[in-house]
């Protein structure tokens, strides 16, 4: 009896283990706070980018910026090279695309959040076309660029060149006949492939300031007359004429060509998936309580869209689409396939004119070799930042003003 | 026994407003099933944008290998891209494809390790005050147009890095890769934070309480959980990447070449397609038609990457109750 074993001490706390472990704690708040500054040196790296940046676009471009670059053409001569036209296209641009995308955009979010269908097959079908979209925003804007290039600008060789389109409306054309008293002549004819109209007495044409006339016509030897009034409205019998036209605002040809419309088109396709994407996402913010009181009053799932889901939703949809519009001004590469790089000294006058946007012409200056077309370049830039800088404020403006928290 | 019309005794006001919400009712069923179709038109409109990608891109494509000069067996086998000049045209994709994916490896090389130290230091241990300054800097770099990416590469990064080491030349692939990194960084950092955020707070706590560090938590517990939503931020990116044309256009050259040199010219398929764009070449010319299939294949390659990175992002996703 009487035996009783005592076990060996435990020893929690030796004075190595102790060690041991202090050493380690240590060595793991090292690392912890090692890892803590290492993370936060490379995320205000990317400030300091943007500063560097910033920064270095400033220096540059600065000293170009003046109101003479914003309202000057471009020219082969930096110094006197303006940004005009671009940023007359890129508003034209803009003004089209909010026009096709923004209607096409909301309303496939609508679709997409409020009218979830209950038959199986077709929620099955509103997953694909959501995945579709997905899928789509991924989609390289240089594929639809050189998709519009055959939906648009060419549509499929099917209706003949941008030269020589198939359809048209809106455009005069003219034979010109210049005489000897320098007086233009101007004869209408049906369209570009009528054959070229031979002067014959009586024929009916117009002077530049829109009179109409009757052509008097003279033999090939035949002295000129010396009466003003007759000498204006003279033709010889062979005088020869040059083909021009006149297009109106209205111009529109089938098919389109590489025009503001097509560009704007291309520009649409870009940039629908993120229109719908961020509608979307401002339709889910409403809360659900909002839609179950209007549908417990009897109002139609429409009604309850129109009424009280869309008026909730506009300020995340507007925010959303003018995000969605910054991306659009600043996108390059689709427009240089629709419009490659053309030296345009205009801007557009009709929905089929040749265009240039800020990018585009940014991108034009930039690839040249020589310095002043990079400070020129670094003035566009600047111009290009300034406005997609106000775009964005309205953005946050509309956020942070408009915005009611409804739940 | 006279059976009483259920309207007797209304009086005309009442059965003509009757009436009338009876109508009513019916216009406005036959108005909203007009506003569902216009609605249900708009999304398959969504729809037919990518079926006509598809349709253009394969009837040029296939245009294009009906051509005398070109077929599939070149296209894949040989490794000249060539077809502009020179007396004979070769056309053999790879080496547009090697320099797209030398400029998307560096600039994922620049993006990944900065993207996901950000969005940890974002999401783990940035306090409001800090985030307050750094998410808007990222919003900032993520609005910036390519183009002025493309003019930083071409005037700061090539210069700088020229004066570092003699052999770049005045394009690169180097300097592109690294403007392009610059551009998709904020990509991965938003959409990562975004996966780490998700992760619950009771599993960090959880680590805490075990006597684990915010290192620890970090790292073996949080950037596991979201590791899902990291990779497809990283796919995404990469696609991105890869389409991306207009810094490319500006900074990494035109010369196509199967190379991993970082300091010489190259050209990826994006770059052939601009340098097509703003040569007049003419509309039926089998170099015409091959822009459409370099730009068949960069669909394939970055559709497929969008598809890899949503199928990994809903089914390796983990879900925290």
């Amino acid at each position: 009896m009487n035996r009783t074993t005592v076990p060996p001490p435990v020893v929690l706390f030796s004075p190595d283990r102790m060690r041991q472990a202090h050493r380690s704690v240590a060595k793991r708040h090292m690392v912890e706070r090692g890892f803590r500054w290492f993370c936060l040196a490379i995320a205000s790296s990317s400030v300091l980018l943007l500063c560097i940046f910033l920064g270095a676009i400033l220096y540059q471009g600065l000293p170009t910026l003046s109101l003479g670059f914003l309202t000057h053409p471009p020219s082969p001569n930096a110094q006197e090279a303006g940004f005009h036209p671009a940023i007359l296209g890129t508003v034209w641009l803009l003004v089209l695309v909010v026009f096709f995308s923004l209607p096409m955009g909301v309303a496939t979010a609508i679709l997409l959040e409020e009218f979830q269908p209950r038959p199986p097959i077709f929620r099955r079908l509103l997953d694909f076309v959501q995945a579709n979209i997905t899928n789509l925003a991924g989609v390289p804007s240089v594929v639809y660029g050189i998709v519009g290039l055959t939906a648009f600008v060419s549509m499929f060789q099917m209706f003949g060149g941008a030269m020589n389109p198939a359809l048209e409306w809106g455009v005069i054309y003219y034979d010109q006949f210049f005489n000897e008293a320098d007086q233009v002549l101007l004869v209408p004819i049906s369209g570009p492939n009528a054959p070229y109209v031979e002067p014959e007495a009586g024929m009916q044409a117009l002077t530049p300031e829109g009179q109409t006339v009757t052509v008097h016509t003279i033999g090939l030897d035949a002295p000129w007359p010396q009466d003003p009034a007759l000498s204006q409205r003279t033709l010889r019998t062979n005088a020869m004429s040059g083909r021009i036209n006149e297009r109106t605002w209205y111009y529109v040809r089938i098919p389109f060509g590489r025009g503001v419309l097509a560009g704007a088109l291309t520009l649409m396709l870009v940039i629908l998936p993120i229109v719908i994407i961020s509608a979307q996402e401002a339709l889910r913010a409403v809360p659900n309580s909002l839609r179950e009181a209007a549908l417990g009053l009897g109002a139609t799932r429409w009604k309850v869209v129109r009424r009280v889901t869309l008026p909730a939703a506009l300020p995340g949809i507007m925010t959303g689409a003018i995000l969605a519009m910054s991306r659009a001004i600043g996108e390059a590469a689709p427009l240089l396939m629709i419009a490659g790089i053309v030296f345009i000294s205009n801007p557009p006058s009709n929905l089929m004119d040749d265009f240039t946007a800020m990018p585009l012409q940014i991108f034009n200056w930039a690839q040249r070799p020589q310095r002043e077309f990079h400070d020129i370049a670094a003035s566009g830039i600047i111009t290009l930042l300034a406005v997609l800088l106000c775009f964005n404020g309205v953005a946050v403006f509309i956020r942070q003003k408009l915005h009611k928290p409804l739940s | 026994m006279e059976h009483a019309h259920p309207d007797a005794g209304v009086s005309p006001a009442k059965l003509l407003e009757r009436r009338n919400r009876l109508r009513s009712h019916r216009t406005q069923r036959i108005k909203e099933s007009g506003i569902v179709s216009s609605l249900i038109s708009a999304t398959v409109f969504s729809v037919l944008v990518t079926l006509s990608i598809i349709f253009i891109l394969g009837v040029e494509t296939t245009h294009f290998f009906l051509q005398e000069e070109a077929s599939l067996g070149e296209f894949f086998g040989q490794t000249r891209w060539n077809p502009l000049l020179g007396s004979e045209k070769h056309f053999g994709i790879w080496p547009l494809v090697c320099g797209t994916f030398l400029v998307a490896g560096i600039a994922l090389l620049v993006a990944v390790p900065m993207g996901l130290a950000t969005a940890i230091y974002l999401s783990e241990y940035a306090n409001p005050r800090v985030r307050a300054g750094l998410k808007p800097a990222l919003e900032i770099l993520a609005g910036i147009p390519t183009v002025v990416y493309g003019f930083f590469a071409l005037i700061l990064l090539t210069p700088s890095l020229k004066m570092l080491h003699e052999g770049f030349g005045s394009y690169n692939a180097l300097a592109a890769g690294m403007a392009v990194g610059i551009l998709i960084l904020p990509t991965i950092s938003s959409l990562s934070e975004d996966a780490l955020r998700a992760v619950p707070q009771s599993l960090r706590d959880g680590v805490y309480g075990l006597g684990g560090t915010q290192f620890d938590a970090a790292t073996k517990v949080v950037f596991p959980a979201a590791l899902s939503g990291i990779v497809s931020a990283i796919l995404l990116a990469a696609a991105r990447a890869i389409g991306e044309t207009m810094i490319v256009a500006l900074a990494a050259g035109s010369t196509p070449k199967l190379t991993l040199d970082v300091r010489e010219e190259i050209q990826t398929m994006t770059g052939f397609m601009v340098q097509m764009a703003l040569g007049d070449v003419s509309n039926f010319g089998v170099e015409y038609f091959s822009m459409y299939a370099v730009a068949a294949t960069l669909f394939v390659i970055t559709f497929a990457l969008t598809i890899i990175g949503a199928i990994i992002r809903k089914r390796y996703r983990e879900v925290y109750e």
